[in-house]
């Protein structure tokens, strides 16, 4: 019926551009040159805090939460469904760990958590695929319906019960940690010398190797796991192909709503287990408002890195790094990221100069030079700036590299069976 | 056959939502009963207390609010945008205009519609960043308006500590109050009450009133709808889309800068850190319930606040006054669940009803036709 | 050449294919053995099917037989019930009545799936890729080869290779689909029914997006297709394509069968009137209305695409008062960006438009349609309707600013509905009333609203695209009529057609436009649907 065709040549975007394939030693390359940085930064602005253990291994705990809402944002919308209800899927999940955690420990917490957090994207998953509503206003139901449900919830599960309240579970236990054995005392040693760089690696090393929880693993590994599931499997490719072309997917004898089903459902559960991660490692059982919008955050980590693990994982890294600075001396710590920035924004401008591309060298050195201007002209940055930096970093992102990101084609259209005749 | 016709949706535009409320009233039925709570006298506790002079008043009180919040969002989703930031918006507006109003002396109307004014430009200029990402650089007003209302809180919080005044008697903090003439006087409309409803509610029924003129009278409000109902018919129709994305995103904002007044001018006179967040979100709910519709939206509206202010009663009585939230979302779900399924089976039902009346028609040549 | 396909020569069709790389169940089960092996017998029979929708029936009775390592060509015009005919034979809609036997078995599709593991592939007119996805991922999904729960990316790779190989279809498998031509993409679509071991391939107008070189190779590649004894379904509606590819023609009018023939005993002039009927329309000799006033000119139109090719390349034309210039050309050629530039929907590379003596060059789509551009638009569902509004605000559509439909500012509802009613009597609107939602109207009567509503804006200038795609015939002669009036009325009328016919019918200048750039004038009067139709392919382009 339709033959949107011959229009459709012109109006689409500008010639996708090939993106340089981001190759493993490009990758270290990288990651080699940003600890130089901050060593530098910390060389010049004395503040220990942003290469210290402390703060690497809070901005790990901090990442995770904020890194499982983004798998979930990942696995819904690589298969065409919009999920804004990650939110409300993540309190559930808190909720629900915090009431099985402090009744039968911990992992069943995580399990249970993880179950209401796939509770919540089965409704998603319902109201969007069979019933055909629009993705966000669904979303945005189940963000209502599932702070409803806590609550509510809450007062009759908690309230009354030693070390609860209308808003809190009772405590739940911890989950063990580890840590790499035999090199944390050395590391510690190592980070305390301040020695140029040696320190700084030492500190960094020990913040991931040192004290974590093995829910942090757990998650990591789901997040690799998501990575060769979606990539490397045939269940992934179907998957990815109904976010990217469902009419094609259909056509194949793909069972589009039933992988729309999974993808969603899987998401809530990721959701679910950032709640839980939140309520039983982040803190000490379910609080109300413990998520703070984290499933938000973790939608924009996932645009972030442009729909794909890794780079929600560097996403969800870097956010979970600012918080953790603000938490560890925040005003003077993240001060000093000023410099990285204006540094980092130097160093941009440079590689567009070599590149030939006037404009934004220009506007680097300029926005370059004003982080520069601000860090010389005082020693704090109030601290509700750091809280804004991971939602302004998002809305650059999607302001200037718009070109570059490539969200998943058919990604939150209503999809309705036979639609492709 | 026109009034039949007519009588057809009507009679699906009422009974949609009302078979939404029934399922969610059954829901939340079964959720008390599971919890053990009497079902029957919790309703009649509810209405009880919900009927009361005192509690009728605060609930258009709050219904106020609400139908303002439900406005702003209508107004995007008639023409397909999003606008989830109403919440920031009206924040960042009640507290730019709760900081002007202190600081000047005018005579009291000309002092409130500066406030009133403060607020719109605020609301609209906060929504116009997201306006602005939109047409120049395709980004979602979904996402940039949830960033941007993260944004508004962090900033928010910021300017107020540079602002702050101490709240007697807590450790709250909040701009300094306003003066007298700063105060938006309240009606007694509930006799027997001793609690006025706020004046603000005349501008919340004018805004109403403006909204369905604007929309469904004129040109304007067709190129806003027809946009809604497809992009490319509209473009071609010769609606410059980028114009209206623009438009009705200021003007949503700029609606979105009322949903605090209210508030500020009738009872809080100042923004503190209690200030009510997350109306927004509630706006969301009973424009979805209320189908964008002017009048649906104050039934919706007071359903809702309703639901709030009355649930009050229920923690004296011993169940847990949170079942309304419960309620609340059920009805929010269902509601888009059944708008949908009956909006696709009117298409069908209206379709085969037309063929039917034109096969009855006698025709000279049959329609043979393949799409 | 290591490691024999099956796919095609070898009849025995029991494909136990190194590592179960596609399904392997295929149709072996069913129909191995059955049919005679080496007689090329009947591949594919329809019997007597019939499909209705809600209040139209789109085939009734359709017969047809084809033969193995045949191409079989289906002709009829647009609308005639091919598409529904086909997505039948693929299993996306059932049959009300009818059987449908392969290889001597009946068979009964319930979905893709099933057409497909019985044999039958489909290469879709609008290509089912992903673009974000490479064409490995494309061609395998579905029918993954996997090892350990992993895809196979090496065993899909090299049967890739193999197959694109075997075929000569020169497709590489880690290529992004975004970064394909079109004739790529038709190849890897080709391929993609092939890996699935598909011998009966059903090509759904393969030729409407291609270019002629790519017709020429396309053509290549499905007569190596059928050398190695693939059966090949060949749907299309222009008939000199038929008849240089096709064995054998079957011509579907108006949903049904009407005759099948071979190439060498038909013309296409008698193919045409098996298509439409016994009375093809001919160019009637008429008085000229065309003036001296020059109404409507094209300046150097060139609009560039997103990669930087020319869509539109240097167009030029006037139109005068009281003229229809016909363009012709294959779809795809700039036609429906030249539609749109005019209407102020598309920006420039260059070029100027004069409207009368205006230069409305920077003037937006509403300010030119005030000035008098009336639009009947190529896709009515995208550009010309508000599927979900009543007719009444139809009518409005892109004349919300004039009367009989607006005040001022404010809308006049008495004014617009009562116009809707005049419209409705005017044009023979079948509704049952102005309140009915547009898309419950049938095809036709949502373009005689459209008609209708553009004719009565005061136009002085028609932009009349593809006006009658996909309405009945009753529908179809009234909007001629329109257009023959509008004509008469002194309107400078530029009708878009893929319709040959119409276009001479219609036309008193015709233009032909080919990759962006009008290449030829012809006389209406004199010329011949052959001649138009090299003109088209860009076949006189060397003479």
């Amino acid at each position: 019926m339709s033959n949107a065709g011959t229009s459709a040549v012109v109006a689409k975007s500008p010639a996708a551009r090939r993106t340089a394939k981001i190759t493993g030693p490009m990758l270290l390359l990288a990651v080699a040159g940003l600890i130089v940085l901050l060593s530098i930064v910390h060389l010049v602005s004395g503040a220990d805090d942003i290469t210290s253990s402390g703060t690497v291994g809070a901005a790990l705990a901090l990442a995770v939460p904020i890194g499982m809402a983004g798998l979930g944002g990942l696995w819904a919308e690589r298969s065409g469904v919009v999920n804004i209800g990650l939110e409300g899927m993540m309190i559930l999940g808190a909720w629900g760990a915090g009431w099985a955690g402090y009744q039968w420990g911990p992992w069943t917490g995580v399990l249970v958590g993880t179950a209401m957090g796939a509770a919540g994207g089965l409704l998603h998953a319902l109201a969007t695929v069979t019933f055909g509503v629009d993705h966000i206003v669904s979303g945005v139901a189940i963000n209502i319906l599932g702070l409803g449900v806590t609550q509510y919830l809450s007062v009759i599960a908690f309230d009354g019960v030693r070390g609860g309240g209308e808003s809190q579970s009772p405590p739940v236990g911890d989950i063990a940690t580890v840590s790499i054995p035999g090199i944390g005392a050395p590391l510690l040693d190592l980070q305390r010398k301040e020695w140029f760089l040696l320190s700084d690696v030492a500190g960094i090393l020990r913040g991931l190797t040192v004290g974590v929880s093995l829910l942090t693993i757990v998650t990591g590994v789901v997040l690799v796991a998501s990575f060769y599931v979606l990539w490397r499997t045939p269940f992934g490719l179907r998957l990815r192909s109904c976010g990217e072309s469902p009419v094609a997917a259909e056509s194949l004898g793909v069972n589009v709503y039933l992988m729309k089903y999974y993808a969603v459902f899987a998401s809530g559960a990721f959701a679910g287990l950032g709640g839980a991660f939140l309520a039983i490692v982040g803190g000490n059982g379910y609080r109300e408002g413990q998520t703070g919008g984290r499933g938000f955050i973790g939608l924009a980590a996932m645009i972030f890195g442009n729909w794909r693990p890794g780079g929600l994982a560097i996403g969800s890294g870097l956010f979970g790094y600012t918080d953790a600075l603000q938490l560890r001396r925040g005003g003077e710590s993240v001060h000093a990221l000023l410099l990285l920035v204006g540094v980092g924004l130097v160093v941009a401008a440079v590689w567009l100069a070599v590149r030939r591309r006037a404009l934004g060298a220009v506007a680097c050195v300029v926005a370059g030079a004003g982080f520069l201007a601000w860090y010389a002209t005082t020693d704090q940055v109030p601290e509700d700036f750091t809280t804004m930096t991971p939602y302004v970093a998002t809305l650059l992102v999607l302001a200037l590299a718009s070109q570059r990101l490539r969200m998943p084609a058919a990604d939150g259209q209503p999809y309705r069976r036979g639609q492709g005749l | 056959m026109s009034a039949r016709l007519d009588l057809r949706r009507l009679g699906l535009a009422i009974g949609a939502p009302l078979l939404a409320i029934v399922f969610a009233s059954l829901v939340t039925a079964m959720v008390l009963a599971a919890a053990g709570d009497p079902v029957i006298s919790t309703v009649q506790t509810l209405w009880d207390y919900g009927t009361k002079t005192r509690t009728l008043a605060l609930t258009i009180n709050q219904a106020t609010t609400y139908y303002l919040s439900a406005l702003a969002v209508a107004v995007g989703f008639r023409m397909n945008l999003f606008n989830i930031g109403v919440d920031g918006q009206y924040r960042a507006a009640a507290f730019a205009a709760a900081v002007v109003g202190a600081e000047v002396s005018l005579p009291k109307p000309l002092h409130l519609l500066l406030i009133v004014l403060v607020a719109i430009a605020v609301g609209a200029m906060w929504a116009s960043i997201a306006a602005v990402l939109k047409v120049t650089r395709g980004v979602s007003e979904v996402i940039s308006t949830i960033m941007l209302n993260a944004i508004a809180t962090a900033l928010i919080a910021f300017l107020l500590r540079k602002v702050k005044v101490d709240v007697a008697g807590s450790n709250n903090i909040g701009t300094k109050p306003l003066p007298d003439s700063a105060h938006f006087p309240g009606l007694s409309l509930i006799p027997g009450s001793s609690l006025d409803v706020y004046g603000f509610v005349i501008v919340a029924v004018l805004a109403g009133v403006g909204y369905s003129v604007l929309l469904g009278r004129t040109r304007f409000g067709f190129d806003l709808r027809a946009t809604g109902r497809s992009e490319s018919a509209a473009i071609a129709s010769g609606v410059n889309v980028k114009r209206m994305v623009v438009v009705s995103m200021l003007l949503s904002g700029a609606v979105a800068g009322l949903v605090g007044m209210p508030q500020l001018l009738g009872s809080s006179y100042s923004y503190s850190l209690d200030f009510p967040a997350g109306l927004g979100f509630t706006g969301i709910a009973i424009a979805l319930v209320g189908r964008n519709n002017a009048v649906g939206m104050v039934f919706a509206a007071l359903l809702f606040s309703f639901l709030d202010v009355s649930s009050v009663i229920l923690d004296i009585n011993d169940i847990s006054k949170e079942i309304v939230l419960i309620m609340q979302g059920t009805i929010v779900l269902s509601v888009v669940v059944v708008y949908e399924l009956v909006r696709r089976y009117g298409i069908v039902a209206e379709q085969r009803r037309v063929s039917r009346e034109l096969t009855q028609i006698p025709t000279s040549e049959p329609d043979v036709v393949a799409s | 050449m290591s490691g024999p396909i099956t796919v095609g020569a070898d009849h025995s069709r029991g494909r136990s294919h190194r590592g179960g790389a596609y399904i392997s169940t295929s149709s072996a089960s069913s129909s191995a053995g059955s049919a005679p092996a080496d007689v090329p017998g009947i591949a594919v029979e329809l019997r007597g099917i019939t499909k209705r929708f809600p209040g139209v029936v789109a085939n009734k009775d359709v017969n047809i037989s084809v033969r193995r390592g045949h191409v079989h060509a289906i002709v009829g015009e647009n609308g005639a019930g091919k598409s529904t005919l086909m997505n039948t034979l693929y299993g996306m809609q059932r049959p009300d009545e009818g059987v449908i036997v392969i290889d001597g078995q009946d068979v009964s599709f319930r979905s893709p799936s099933d057409a497909i593991a019985a044999g039958v592939g489909m290469v879709h007119q609008h290509f089912m890729l992903a673009d974000n996805l490479t064409v490995l991922e494309n061609v395998v999904l579905g029918s993954e080869p996997s090892r350990r729960g992993f895809l196979d990316f090496t065993a899909a790779r090299s049967r890739i290779k193999e197959i694109s190989d075997t075929y000569g279809l020169g497709v590489e498998a880690d290529r992004r689909v975004e970064e394909l031509g079109v004739g790529d993409r038709q190849r890897v679509e080709i391929l993609k029914v092939l890996y699935r071991g598909a011998k009966i391939l059903i090509l759904d107008e393969p030729t409407a997006v291609l270019v002629p070189q790519e017709v020429d190779e396309l053509f290549d590649n499905l007569r190596e297709l059928t050398r190695e004894g693939l059966t090949l379904i060949f749907i299309s509606h222009k008939l000199d394509e038929v008849l240089r590819v096709a064995d054998e023609i079957t011509v579907i009018r108006r949903g049904t069968t009407v005759a099948t023939v071979l190439p060498r005993d038909v013309t296409a002039r008698q193919l045409a009137e098996l298509m439409v009927g016994s009375e093809l329309p001919t160019p009637e000799t008429r008085e000229s209305t065309v003036t001296e006033t020059v109404e409507l000119a094209v300046e150097g139109f060139t609009l560039h695409n997103a990669e930087g090719r020319a869509v539109l390349d240097d167009v030029s034309f006037v139109i005068h008062r009281g003229e229809v210039l016909g363009i012709a050309g294959v779809e795809g050629n700039g036609q429906a960006e030249l539609v749109q530039a005019v209407m102020g929907m598309l920006p420039l590379s260059s070029g100027r438009l004069r409207l009368g003596d205006r230069d409305v060059s920077a003037w937006h789509t509403r300010e030119r349609r005030e000035a008098g551009i009336g639009y009947i638009p190529e896709d009515r569902h995208r550009h010309g309707m508000l599927l979900d509004a009543p007719l009444w605000e139809n009518r409005m559509l892109g004349h919300q600013t004039e009367a009989p439909n607006v005040k001022g500012p404010w809308i006049d509802r008495a004014g617009a509905r009562r116009d809707t009613q005049r419209i409705i009597d005017q044009y023979d609107v079948r509704t049952p009333g102005i309140d009915v939602l547009a898309s419950s109207l049938s095809g036709g009567n949502q373009q005689k609203l459209i008609v209708g509503r553009e004719m009565s804006g005061h136009p002085t200038v028609l932009i009349a695209s593809h006006p009658t795609r996909g309405v009945d015939v009753g529908a179809q002669a009234a909007i001629w009529d329109h257009i023959r009036q509008a004509r008469r009325d002194g309107l400078a009328v530029l009708l878009i057609s893929a319709d040959l016919d119409e276009l001479i019918g219609l036309s008193d200048t015709i233009t032909v436009i080919l990759r962006g750039r009008l290449v030829a004038n012809v006389d209406p009067a004199h010329v011949t649907p052959e001649q138009l139709g090299s003109a088209m392919t860009g076949a006189g382009e060397t003479a």
